[in-house]
């Protein structure tokens, strides 16, 4: 893809959004794509490209009445979504398709129509993990957590000051979850989750869902709204299993995939006006600000204790409130990228003034992949 | 409620035979000789299908863990550690340190640990305990 030659043109989140016990996984797909067609002023039927995670774009394409030229059903995680932006942009630029759909809906909280965890006992997971007491996110994503403090010299204060500044994010956010302002004091005193985790370090679990429409940027002029185009685009995957990754204080996949990105935008770290990174729980935002070249291994934790990436700030970062305290539903890429789109549109309800490239980054499974996009608003 | 107990394949069929005899095995590539988990039978790092299985030291350090405090009713009433230790072989596994409190000041990371087994009907998991001896 040449930088800049596909453009979003159509972005909208679910029109509820926290607990939504009244509609089902795929009617928060629905909801979020007919707003996001809305939102460009199109209709199902101009839509020729789909791609989803969590349900197949099978029945995405059925249910909405599609017929794709092109479909993609990627699923590594929370970051699927941006795979599917990468993806998509590669086949609007080779004529598979002309407009894109990407969508996701997750009924994380109220379990409406919504599948199980299980995964196989035969599985490399289900042999090698899951009889050790590993269930959900909680007690495997925060397992290489301990190793990254003791070789950064981190301390629990500094996850801890991680999500003490999204609550300061969220508060900007009516649609946030939580928005009352935290301390450090407070995120400690939580309830522990798994040891060092407490429960104000661990994500949100929500119902919501996000959509977006992809096409050629020489056509985005066309539609209602600014356009945010797309200056390069990344992807990686890693392993299955938390246990196995390479290096416990190090993402490959974040890395893989960030210098990818950064490589096809031809832009570098000081160009960019706000940062959006996956924050499932706090340690991610500190890997991520390392591992995609914004710290230097070992100062990211003063990076936030600075208030680098806090209001006034002068590296935005989760400006939506985040994971830990906006939303989660369980795939939570998609609402990392309607805040990047957002904040190019200039329409974030904590709008960084003059913003003009955002890079949002996502992680899937336990480290298990990652996807990075990185927009502008400038032609 | 019962533990998530594994389902051997073919291709890890003599991990878990072996942790049923109480021995850890790994395997390693003939050529290149390099140890790797989880088993397979080809090397990851050269590809050579040309690989053998070994009974492994059992020692080990504590590389990291958390002390899950949710509810697990299969795994006993208290918190308790998920752990990742690394082989003396060099390659590293999920397990659960037992045999000391399960508290941040009892497992400190690094620590020499050693295998022990502990069977769960027709199935033995491979855990951790203190090593008795300091690891030199």
């Amino acid at each position: 893809m040449t930088p800049k030659s596909i453009a979003i043109v159509g972005a909208a989140e679910t029109t509820k959004m926290g607990k939504i016990p009244d509609v089902s996984v795929i009617g928060l797909h629905a909801d979020a794509a007919l707003n996001a067609l809305a939102d460009a002023g199109l209709k199902a039927t101009d839509i020729d490209g789909v791609a989803t995670a969590g349900i197949s774009p099978v029945e995405l394409a059925h249910y909405l009445g599609i017929t794709p030229t092109w479909a993609d059903g990627t699923a590594v995680g929370g970051c699927s979504f941006m795979l599917h932006v990468r993806h998509a942009a590669a086949a609007i630029a080779e004529g598979l398709c002309t407009t894109v759909l990407i969508t996701h809906g997750e009924s994380g909280r109220s379990r409406v129509g919504a599948g199980g965890f299980g995964r196989s006992p035969s599985s490399l997971m289900g042999q090698f993990e899951m009889p050790f007491g590993v269930t959900s996110p909680p007690t495997m994503f925060t397992i290489p957590v301990l190793r990254y403090l003791k070789a950064r010299g981190y301390t629990e204060e500094d996850l801890a000051q991680v999500a003490v500044v999204q609550r300061e994010w969220a508060a900007k956010n009516p649609r946030a979850s939580f928005k009352d302002p935290i301390t450090i004091a407070d995120v400690l005193g939580s309830p522990m989750i798994a040891w060092p985790f407490r429960m104000l370090m661990c994500c949100l679990v929500t119902d919501g869902g996000g959509a977006l429409i992809l096409t050629r940027a020489d056509r985005a002029r066309d539609f209602p709204q600014k356009p945010v185009y797309i200056l390069g685009t990344g992807e990686s995957v890693e392993t299955p299993m938390v246990s196995q990754m390479e290096d416990f204080t190090t993402s490959r996949a974040f890395r893989v995939s960030g210098r990818k990105a950064f490589a096809e935008a031809g832009v570098t770290h000081a160009d960019v006006d706000h940062l959006m990174i996956y924050d499932a729980f706090a340690h991610l935002p500190l890997y991520g600000l390392e591992d995609l070249g914004f710290c230097q291994p070992g100062e990211a934790a003063a990076f936030v204790r600075e208030r680098h990436t806090a209001p006034g700030g002068k590296l935005p970062v989760n400006t939506n409130g985040g994971g830990l305290s906006y939303m989660h539903s369980g795939m939570y890429g998609m609402y990392a990228l309607q805040e990047s789109v957002r904040q190019m549109r200039g329409i974030a309800p904590a709008q960084i003034p003059g913003a003009k490239i955002s890079v949002c980054h996502g992680v899937g499974g336990m480290f298990a992949a990652s996807g990075t996009i990185i927009f502008t608003n400038e032609a | 409620m019962d533990r998530a107990l594994p389902q051997p394949t073919p291709e890890t069929q003599h991990f878990w035979d072996g942790c049923a005899a109480h021995e850890l095995r790994l395997q390693r590539c003939i050529a290149c000789r390099d140890s790797y988990f989880p088993p397979r039978p080809f090397c990851p790092k050269c590809g050579s299908r040309e690989v053998e299985i070994y009974p492994a030291s059992g020692k080990a350090t504590l590389y990291s863990y958390v002390i899950n405090h949710r509810p697990r009713p299969d795994m006993g009433t208290e918190p308790h550690s998920i752990a990742v230790v690394e082989l003396a072989e060099g390659p590293r596994m999920m397990t659960n340190i037992v045999g000391c409190p399960q508290t941040p000041q009892a497992l400190v990371l690094d620590m020499p640990l050693e295998v022990t087994f502990e069977s769960f009907g027709a199935i033995t998991l491979p855990l951790f305990k203190p090593a008795e001896a300091p690891a030199r």
